[in-house]
């Protein structure tokens, strides 16, 4: 799909999982693919997809474990397939599934969470993808990828497409999603993107938080504090020489995430960092290691720092410890 | 190696026991013996018999599929594939042994015939689903065969994957349940009673089948009258025994996984051999 401002624009009042859709359906008019999913056709932006091409989408029904064993039955036929439902539901309620098929068998199926983080609002943690990811970065031969904004799913559902791996795509972002990117740029899967040079601190986001995390790099500036940004989509593998690189003579690493502070994002940078030595001080923002009262999405990004404000206040507090 | 006789298979089947005792005692090592024994006529049946398979090009597209979802059942699955011709009785001898090939559960690998990795029960089904609607998506004419154990049907996603194989007409799709009525706690009754099982697939939408699992007459028999074309998946409840062929192991669930002693061995040797 041809990547402008335009178009990006478009993707972001539609949305995560409209871009999602769209993504799709574009794609299947150049290659062959499934898309399974378990009841959430509609969720996953995929109505019109479904009337285009119903012998290429397969429902499950509610019935997860089976979507999984589908997808892989499918795979392991050399068909690409996708499969989605809400990021706990794809990940966590059919693990062992994943663990078997994707993982021990390594059958390339492409995993779609949906409106990970705290897109589903009040509906709560029953349904926020709070630590989809970290259980996904736990599985052997899976990689994990989190796009910033639309235009980077397009992109990674373009690169999924051909990539012979497991994957699991974690979206954030419900809709109006924040731009991030209006032009074509090179994304590939396991590379980490400088967004933003700086000689102070180094802000290594993904997912929505890239946004956020360039809005608070650039206030920062302005009080003389420099701070260079990385959109690490990829956690898995996490691209750890850009890492060391980025971090080396820096006085702070704040990594941002709409996740878990355990086992995401933070957690793997912890890791490439505390192997590397000689490394500056870490500092994880994200949901905190808990289960939290329901709220809307941006209120509960609010409440755990996840915005520009926050993250530039968390930032001007290390550098003046 | 194909057979057509009742006589032909029968004999094979005791010469598959008797490898298996064989193989298992040699591995010196603890063996699922009773799951294993229970199912050496249904796979001998179709190994040497049913399944359409091309050893010299073993990813042929139209290959018939089976997987092993009873994971644990492997030394009745390996000792049959080698007897089909998928491995020398060579590798037999590696049974169970240190990063060898044919470990306790299978490890998928289609050059030694093994479709899928197993061991997690109640996976099986699904994935020959989702194997077996690409089958139709791409007009080809395989056929899947699914082995699960009675106890297994106690996972629900057995049950998700059964209803999907209705919904989606999978009349090449064939569930065979070795229901030798007995789990690793004990009778299928005093763990978790299936009730009518039969009943249960036929409601989920399926053609099913009960019989004698370890009378290869009259396997023979229900396999002549298959209609693969009528638009419903099959499901075959083979009635049989934990241990079938070995005195001391049949219906006793010491022997569901245990090492056997050379004491045992011999005593299984001269039965087998006597017959």
């Amino acid at each position: 799909m041809e990547i402008n401002r335009r178009n990006a624009r478009t993707w972001s009042l539609l949305g995560a999982r409209g871009t999602l859709g769209q993504a799709l359906q574009a794609l299947a008019e150049e290659k062959d693919f499934y898309v399974v999913t378990a009841d959430l056709a509609i969720s996953s932006g995929l109505k019109k997809f479904r009337e285009t091409y119903p012998d290429r989408l397969i429902n499950a029904g509610i019935a997860e474990q089976s979507m999984i064993g589908i997808a892989a039955g499918i795979a392991m036929e050399g068909e690409t397939a996708f499969a989605t439902s809400f990021a706990p539901f794809v990940t966590e309620r059919c693990l062992d599934q994943i663990r078997m098929n994707l993982g021990y068998m390594r059958l390339p199926v492409k995993l779609i969470g949906l409106s990970a983080g705290f897109e589903q609002g009040l509906s709560g943690c029953s349904h926020y993808g709070m630590e989809d990811a970290a259980v996904m970065r736990l599985m052997h031969n899976i990689t994990v990828v989190t796009p910033a904004d639309c235009t980077e799913i397009v992109k990674t559902i373009e690169a999924a497409a051909d990539y012979r791996e497991p994957m699991y795509i974690r979206l954030t972002g419900g809709r109006n999603v924040p731009i991030v990117y209006t032009e074509d740029y090179p994304f590939a899967i396991g590379k980490g993107i400088v967004m933003k040079e700086g000689t102070d601190v180094l802000v290594v986001a993904n997912g929505v938080p890239v946004s956020e995390s360039l809005k608070a790099a650039k206030a920062l500036d302005l009080e003389g504090i420099s701070a260079a940004v990385i959109n690490m989509h990829t956690i898995r593998p996490i691209d750890d020489e850009l890492l060391i690189s980025m971090a080396k003579g820096k006085k702070l690493i704040v990594t941002v995430e709409e996740h878990s502070i355990c086992g995401g994002l933070g957690t793997a940078v912890a890791e490439a960092a505390a192997e590397a030595g000689n490394m500056p001080r870490l500092v994880r923002l994200g949901m905190p290691d808990a289960f939290m009262k329901a709220g809307k999405h941006e209120f509960m990004n609010e409440r755990c720092g996840l915005t520009a404000e926050s993250i530039a206040a968390a930032v001007r507090k290390e550098m003046c410890a | 190696m194909k057979m057509k006789s009742i006589q032909e298979l029968k004999d094979a089947a005791e010469t598959a026991r008797i490898k298996m005792v064989k193989t298992g005692f040699a591995s010196n090592y603890a063996v699922h013996f009773g799951g294993a024994l229970s199912s050496v006529e249904l796979l001998i049946f179709l190994y040497l018999k049913e399944m359409n398979y091309d050893l010299t090009c073993r990813e042929w597209a139209e290959r018939d599929r089976f997987f092993l979802s009873k994971g644990h059942g492997v030394l009745s699955y390996y000792t049959v594939l080698q007897m089909a011709g998928f491995f020398d009785e060579d590798k037999l001898s590696t049974f169970q042994q240190n990063e060898g090939e044919l470990s306790s559960h299978p490890v998928r690998n289609l050059e030694l015939g093994i479709e899928s990795s197993n061991g997690s029960l109640g996976q099986g089904l699904s994935l020959a689903v989702g194997n077996q609607i690409i089958a139709v998506k791409k007009d080809r004419s395989y056929r899947n065969f699914v082995l699960l154990g009675d106890g297994e049907c106690d996972e629900g996603s057995v049950w998700e994957a059964a209803m999907c194989a209705s919904h989606y007409h999978l009349d090449h799709l064939m569930a065979i349940v070795d229901r030798n009525g007995l789990q690793s706690d004990g009778t299928n009754d005093s763990v978790m009673s299936l009730g009518d099982l039969e009943g249960k697939w036929k409601s989920f939408g399926w053609e099913t089948w009960k019989l004698d699992g370890n009378d290869l007459a009259q396997i023979d028999a229900v396999f002549a009258g298959i209609d693969w074309n009528n638009g419903k998946p099959k499901a075959i409840i083979a009635n049989t025994v934990k241990g079938k062929g070995i005195s001391f192991m049949e219906n006793n669930n010491d022997w569901h996984h245990r090492q056997m002693t050379e004491k045992e061995f011999q005593q299984a040797m001269e039965e087998l051999r006597g017959r």
